[in-house]
């Protein structure tokens, strides 16, 4: 059956055992919503310098939008920020692929399990299902950094002016 | 697979689904196509769509203008579906017809007449807007624009359990400060017929205009605005085998006169000046620019068809269908009503949720079945909250859908429990 290829074994088994869910201390929370279908997950990180130490979560969905948090949480949690914001752009390539993406072993090497979303690109009406979670991590990272920075700024010189003669 | 019952009251859906070509489509290489989100669109006649083609084949022009043959032609095609519409719904006057582009828009339009209004129609910082907990967000929205942008308070009956209005609290709710009171006929999420009359009543002894959204009652029964006894009546074309892009607004005669126009251009004045402009009369002083023209016409055939089959007959269907329906849906184990839960006082929109099964995969597995339905909030996201649900799945039928849908429906869902078990 065609839906198999959506619904495979691993995204199944995410969706029924969870990694990771809960809400925990974080840097950053954002609230993000899926006005179509309802779907919605709270999201924390948190960092520890440029290592992601934590991503917790909490959201009512679909087995689409909460197998893809429970993988988010597994791929990322230890990453260093650089090494997610890659994993991150290869997810968001794989799901706006319509289908037509085949991965290769690089980037199987990069997604593991999330490689299983593969078939969900074909269905353009739960693309954004898949995408929720990795959406909702990268503005709360942004957050978190842009805080972050605002912080060392409010704390340090005012930044000088050069001017030339 | 269960044998289809014969339920009395049917209508003879052999032969309307001739009409009816896209009901023959095969979905997903093998699977029959089961229609069943008719309370988002129906599907069209055939009859419908030659109107369409018709009319763009011999009679297209604009209307209202010109003096050639095809301007004529037009003209009298447009004027003609107001006729049918103004019959369809027992207008007093046909002048009380106008068209728009949907039901949004015709709600839209109601509460921009109303917050430009003179005295005694303004609604204004001090005056009260009532609206229901049950509103698709075409019929809340509008009213929390004017809201905000006028000052004026918006409250709201809530709901009961079983998905009726609460109507405790009528006479606190609708007062003296009260200027609309603004509600739908039937749910478009449970299905739900609303008890207007003491709703009404009691508007009219505090002096508020009466709303009413009818989009999921003009398909479904016979809808008699004298008799509703409302100041303005709002619905869509599409969802009655109409094409998309046309609507109706039904307002009283005298309102539609005191009230201001809101959008302004061709077709809506009398005479212009670099000053200023006086308006044509209701319904043209309401209808800026060209309007949908096939669109009209299209609707006019629409009323045509279901005329001739009888809104009664499709009622009765209907209450037959859903009776079977909601009986099937209970013998599911997990499934839940979200609605009245039989098949009294209300129409054939179902909608329920399924153990912890989300909508979304519940709506995907049906549909590698060939089985539409709707899932989601279905724009009346506080009904949701309201049930403390995140989403439904909605199955809606009409004049068409067979028993044999029903258990497609109901083969479905066990289908999509033991997939998720």
């Amino acid at each position: 059956m065609k839906l198999d290829s959506m619904y495979q074994e691993v995204i199944l088994d995410h969706y029924k055992h969870p990694h990771g869910r809960g809400l925990r201390d974080g840097d950053a929370e954002v609230h993000h919503v899926n006005p179509t279908c309802g779907d919605e997950i709270t999201l924390r990180v948190r960092y520890e310098g440029d290592t992601i130490r934590d991503v917790s979560y909490e959201g009512q969905g679909c087995s689409i939008s909460q197998a893809s948090a429970s993988v988010l949480n597994d791929l990322l949690v230890g990453k260093e920020l650089s090494e997610a914001r890659k994993i991150q752009e290869s997810f968001l390539e794989l799901m706006q692929s319509r289908g037509r993406l085949e991965p290769d072993d690089t980037m199987e090497d990069l997604l593991e399990d999330a490689v299983a979303f593969a078939g969900v690109s074909k269905y353009p009406a739960r693309v954004k299902c898949a995408l929720l979670s990795w959406m909702a991590w990268k503005d709360a990272t942004a957050q978190a950094f842009g805080e972050a920075e605002a912080a060392t700024q409010a704390l340090g010189d005012p930044p000088t002016k050069e001017t030339t003669p | 697979m269960t044998a289809s019952p014969q339920l009395s009251g049917l209508l003879d859906t052999d032969a309307i689904r001739k009409d009816f070509p896209i009901l023959d489509r095969l979905v997903h290489e093998e699977h029959k196509l089961v229609y069943l989100d008719n309370a988002a669109t129906s599907q069209k006649p055939t009859q419908v769509l030659d109107a369409l083609s018709g009319y763009y084949e011999r009679h297209n022009a604009n209307v209202h203008r010109g003096v050639h043959v095809l301007a004529e032609e037009a003209t009298a095609l447009y004027e003609g579906a107001r006729d049918k519409v103004a019959a369809f719904i027992n207008a007093p006057s046909r002048d009380e017809v106008i068209f728009t582009k949907n039901a949004s828009e015709s709600l839209n339009l109601v509460a921009n007449m109303l917050g430009w209004a003179d005295e005694p129609y303004r609604v204004e910082r001090d005056t009260e807007i009532v609206i229901t907990e049950m509103e698709h967000h075409s019929n809340i929205v509008p009213w929390q624009l004017l809201s905000q942008r006028t000052g004026a308070k918006l409250k709201w009956f809530g709901l009961t359990d079983d998905g009726r209005l609460d109507l405790t609290g009528t006479e606190q709710l609708i007062t003296e400060k009260t200027k609309v009171v603004s509600l739908t006929l039937v749910s478009n999420i449970m299905g739900t017929f609303n008890p207007i009359e003491s709703i009404v009543r009691r508007a009219q002894e505090v002096g508020a205009l009466v709303v009413i959204d009818a989009s999921q009652a003009a398909p479904h029964m016979a809808l008699d605005v004298q008799a509703l006894q409302a100041d303005f009546v709002a619905f869509t074309g599409h969802k009655m085998c109409g094409p998309t892009g046309i609507g109706v607004l039904w307002g009283r005669q005298e309102l539609l006169n005191d009230l201001p126009p809101f959008l302004g251009g061709g077709e809506m004045i009398e005479t212009v000046t670099m000053n200023s402009s006086t308006y044509a009369p209701a319904p043209h002083k309401f209808e800026a620019g060209t309007p949908p023209i096939a669109q009209a016409v299209g609707l006019g055939a629409a009323v045509d068809y279901l005329t001739a089959i009888g809104m009664d007959r499709i009622q009765e269907h209907e209450h037959a269908l859903t009776e079977y329906a909601v009986g099937r849906l209970q013998d599911i184990p997990g499934l839940r009503i979200i609605g009245p839960p039989t098949a009294e006082d209300r129409g054939a929109t179902i909608s329920f949720t399924l153990g912890d099964i989300h909508p979304h995969d519940v709506g995907q597995v049906l549909d590698e079945q060939g089985v539409a339905v709707r899932v989601g909030h279905h724009c009346a996201r506080p009904v949701c909250l309201r049930y403390g649900i995140p989403a439904t799945t909605r199955a809606s039928f009409y004049l068409y859908s067979t028993p044999a849908e029903v258990d497609a429906l109901a083969d479905g869902l066990e289908h999509v429990r033991n997939f998720f078990a």
